[in-house]
């Protein structure tokens, strides 16, 4: 494949669109010196990547995503940060003060990562705009041959579920204990 | 379309997580960064899956496995987050030194 024929399809524009999005908002994520805008910036981040599993025909997964991620997860996030800091305008005390070799650690990480897919894969494609992946094909996997990974980690969920409302309760002093089991 | 630019932005998100995680200092803000890695396996699954086109779409199935296991983290995380700043009155890791002499 050539650059040519890279840029002559629709669906290959579409992805750079979107990649940057995620990559600029993933850095926003990183950057801002604003809670809020971090947890959002995040939203735009799992939106982008939502579209990008549109792409690859995985429906359910990117609504699972949607669901899940910007539905539940960012507002956990909110919450978070609502209890655990009131004033949420700017701060400039987010950061550690030394950036430089976080940012060459993760730098070196992108390079070797991005270079060793590169000589891996090659000009391999992918199935792109295919038929999407039915629900009935995951649902099938998910309770047949993956049934106990499946079980496992609903358990996981419920035990999670259970462990975040005991950490999390206030723990009544004892003489309001006493007076509500007295009720 | 290839998948090596799906291999290369997962990278590139990973990568950028692993500097949030190094240089945030709140811990909300690390949970989030977590999370952007979280996401990159996910696009890696999806990406892979799409090339191999396994019969029972396993790629995808266990992209939802770890959707399942970041958000129970995320509940669990944001508990700890609490029950510290109710006890310190503070999110911030370089407040938590108590083990450290």
């Amino acid at each position: 494949m050539t650059v040519g024929d890279w840029v002559s399809r629709p669906i290959n524009w579409v992805f750079l669109v979107v990649a940057l999005l995620v990559v600029f908002a993933g850095f926003r994520v990183v950057t801002a010196k604003n809670l809020v805008h971090a947890a959002l910036s995040l939203v735009a981040t799992l939106g982008g990547t939502a579209a990008l599993f549109l792409m690859l025909s995985a429906e359910f997964v990117a609504w699972v995503l949607v669901l899940v991620y910007i539905g539940a997860v960012i507002v956990l996030f909110l919450f978070g940060i609502m209890i655990t800091r009131a004033p949420t305008g700017r701060d400039e005390g987010l950061d550690a003060e030394r950036k430089v070799w976080p940012a060459i650690l993760s730098l070196a990480t992108f390079v070797i990562l991005a270079w060793s897919s590169i000589e891996a894969f090659g000009v391999e494609t992918v199935n792109d705009l295919g038929e999407p992946t039915s629900t009935e094909v995951i649902g099938k996997a998910l309770l047949g041959r993956y049934v106990v990974p499946f079980e496992v980690v609903s358990f996981v969920l419920l035990a999670a579920l259970i462990g975040g409302i005991t950490i999390a309760r206030r723990d009544l002093d004892p003489a309001e204990e006493e007076e509500r089991s007295a009720v | 379309m290839l998948v090596n630019q799906f291999l290369v932005l997962a990278a590139a998100l990973f990568a950028l997580g692993i500097y949030g995680l190094l240089v945030r200092r709140n811990i909300v803000l690390i949970l989030l960064s977590v999370e952007l890695m979280l996401n990159a396996v996910n696009i890696n699954l999806i990406a892979f899956e799409s090339v191999i086109r396994s019969s029972d779409a396993v790629g995808q199935v266990f992209a939802i496995f770890v959707i399942t296991v970041a958000a129970a983290e995320v509940g669990i995380g944001l508990a700890i987050v609490l029950m510290i700043f109710r006890n310190r009155k503070s999110a911030d890791v370089d407040d938590l030194s108590l083990l450290r002499w």
